[in-house]
């Protein structure tokens, strides 16, 4: 269950990607960098929302922000164990999860310190915030 | 399907060379298919006045129309990635029965594996500095191509008690057909246990409920059936179609993962052909992993929406199985050059004609061809006939 096909590679680590903000998602980064974890409301219809966006999925609504608890459940997982982009192959074996939040929306995410044959679907989890550039942070989950 | 007494069918299908293409162009790979299909319906390319096919670049069909020396007054390039050809030839079917095409062409040709390697199979969840838009949500966790479709193999063990063995079964069966096809990239019979002792590339998918990567490509010609009339080969009618799609290439904004868009344009398909599921002799069913196969058999119907997997183990998709499938030996053997959609119409109107050898599912009147495309976003489904309905 362990295999892995990493090539060796004597450069030095790179590090993991971040991402650019835009109108859209500067808040979502930059709450994330901050340590805090954000979801979009609906004012209309009240549903709530991620990824980031202008309008309310469900109806076209006006959204506004509201803090996250930062747990949820693991909806569905993988562990990665073939990849030939950097820095991801460094990584090999990890786990890609998708989580589903207390709030309803769902962000895919990699789930951290624990044993990747050891996840389950369903499984609780909670955020883990990190720092990736001046601009933005990103939430990794750890089990709950 | 008809408007003003015009009823659209295909008239001459081909495959290009495949599976290894090192010496030929893309366009090649097209001109080559398009001159055989042409050949199979007995036209030329002088009687050519639509013309579709797609790619991974804007403008790209009117690129190979331009190659094959086409002036189409009728074009389409719509992508919606695996399932493009069936919506390019549902789209055919439209305006050859509005009256705005006589004779289209449909054209696929890609020499991937010669130009990319292995590489593409994994790589799709792109990296850093490359990932427009809203795909960096996805991006930022090193998820691949095989990694968005192993999220849903694993929701749907978990959701429904799926076993590995049981998707390894379609791959398993698949190559069993692909011992028929002399031209098959992967012919060798394999096991269950091949397939769950293969390599895991992402849990629950192992390297051998992948499909291979190739290069090669197809073509098909349709017309109406009153020119066909005047053709020497068998036309096969355009019973239904319809196609659908739910995102795009992020996976996590699928809203379910255990259910694809087949679920929408499946059923939509079978009432516009007026017919069930229960009357399907052959089907052709994008098989880019095992997994898309069991998400598709329950989707379109053919079982109750998480017993998939019972429905494909023991030979359920087999010659003289439940539903015989992917008689070519699909994508999972025979041949992926990435958008695989126009070898299951090929093959489908292979096995209507009576013309399937070794794999000919006997006496097969209608048929079912389902794309699936991007990471579970878009489906498309046309049910083929060899009688007029």
């Amino acid at each position: 269950m362990t295999q892995t096909t990493t090539p060796t590679d004597e450069r030095p680590p790179k590090p993991r990607p971040a991402p650019v903000p835009d109108h859209d998602s500067a808040p979502y980064w930059q709450a994330l960098h901050d340590g805090r974890l954000l979801v979009q409301r609906c004012r209309d219809c009240a549903a709530a929302q991620l990824y980031p966006r202008d309008r309310c999925l469900a109806c076209r609504g006006p959204v506004t922000w509201e803090e996250a608890s930062g747990r949820g459940t693991v909806y569905s997982f993988t562990v990665i164990r073939q990849n030939y982009s950097r820095p991801f192959r460094d990584w090999i074996p990890y786990v890609v999860a998708l989580v589903d939040l207390e709030e309803g929306p769902r962000v895919m995410t990699n789930l951290v310190d624990c044993d990747p044959d050891a996840v389950q679907v369903g499984m609780a989890v909670r955020a883990r915030f990190e720092v990736v550039s001046d601009e933005a942070g990103i939430a990794l989950f750890v089990p709950d | 399907m008809s408007q003003n007494g015009r009823r659209a069918v295909i008239v001459g299908v081909a495959t290009s060379d495949y599976p290894k293409l090192p010496e030929m162009s893309e366009h090649a790979v097209h001109g080559q298919a398009a001159d055989r299909a042409l050949a199979d319906a007995g036209l030329t390319m002088a009687g050519v006045d639509g013309f579709a096919s797609t790619g991974f670049f804007p403008m790209y069909a009117t690129g190979v129309a331009e190659y094959l020396g086409l002036h189409p007054t009728y074009y389409d390039e719509t992508n919606a990635g695996g399932a493009s050809f069936e919506v390019l030839a549902e789209h055919a079917a439209y305006a050859i029965e509005a009256g705005a095409a006589e004779v289209v062409l449909i054209t696929y040709g890609s020499i991937q594996l010669s130009q990319m390697g292995r590489r593409l199979g994994t790589g799709g969840g792109g990296g850093s500095g490359f990932a427009p838009g809203p795909a960096i949500y996805d991006a930022l966790w090193g998820n691949t191509l095989v990694g968005s479709y192993a999220l849903a193999a694993r929701r749907h063990m978990d959701q429904f008690g799926t076993t590995a063995e049981q998707l390894a079964s379609v791959a398993v069966t698949m190559r069993a057909h692909a011992a028929g096809n002399p031209q098959a990239q992967e012919r060798d019979p394999i096991t269950v246990e091949d397939v769950v002792s293969s390599r895991l590339v992402a849990d629950p998918l192992h390297k051998l409920d992948c499909c291979v990567i190739s290069d090669g490509g197809g073509a098909c010609v349709m017309t109406t059936a009153e020119r066909a009339a005047d053709l020497e080969t068998t036309p096969i009618y355009v019973l239904g179609a319809a196609h659908a799609t739910t995102h795009h290439m992020n996976i996590s904004s699928m809203p379910d993962l255990t259910v694809s868009p087949a679920a929408q344009c499946g059923p939509l398909a079978f009432a516009r052909a007026g017919i069930g599921p229960a009357e399907i002799d052959v089907a052709q069913l994008y098989d880019s992993f095992t997994i898309t196969v069991v998400l598709t058999v329950e989707d379109l119907g053919f079982c109750a929406k998480g017993e998939g997997g019972a429905f494909v183990e023991n030979g359920g998709l087999g010659l003289g199985g439940r539903l015989p499938t992917n008689t070519d030996g699909g994508g999972l053997s025979a041949c992926h050059p990435g958008m695989r959609g126009m070898f299951l119409i090929v093959e489908a109107v292979r096995q209507l004609r009576g013309q399937g050898g070794a794999t000919q599912v006997p006496d097969a009147r209608i048929a079912v061809a389902h794309g699936t495309g991007g990471m579970l976003s878009t489906g498309a489904t046309l049910i083929l006939g060899k009688e007029a309905p």
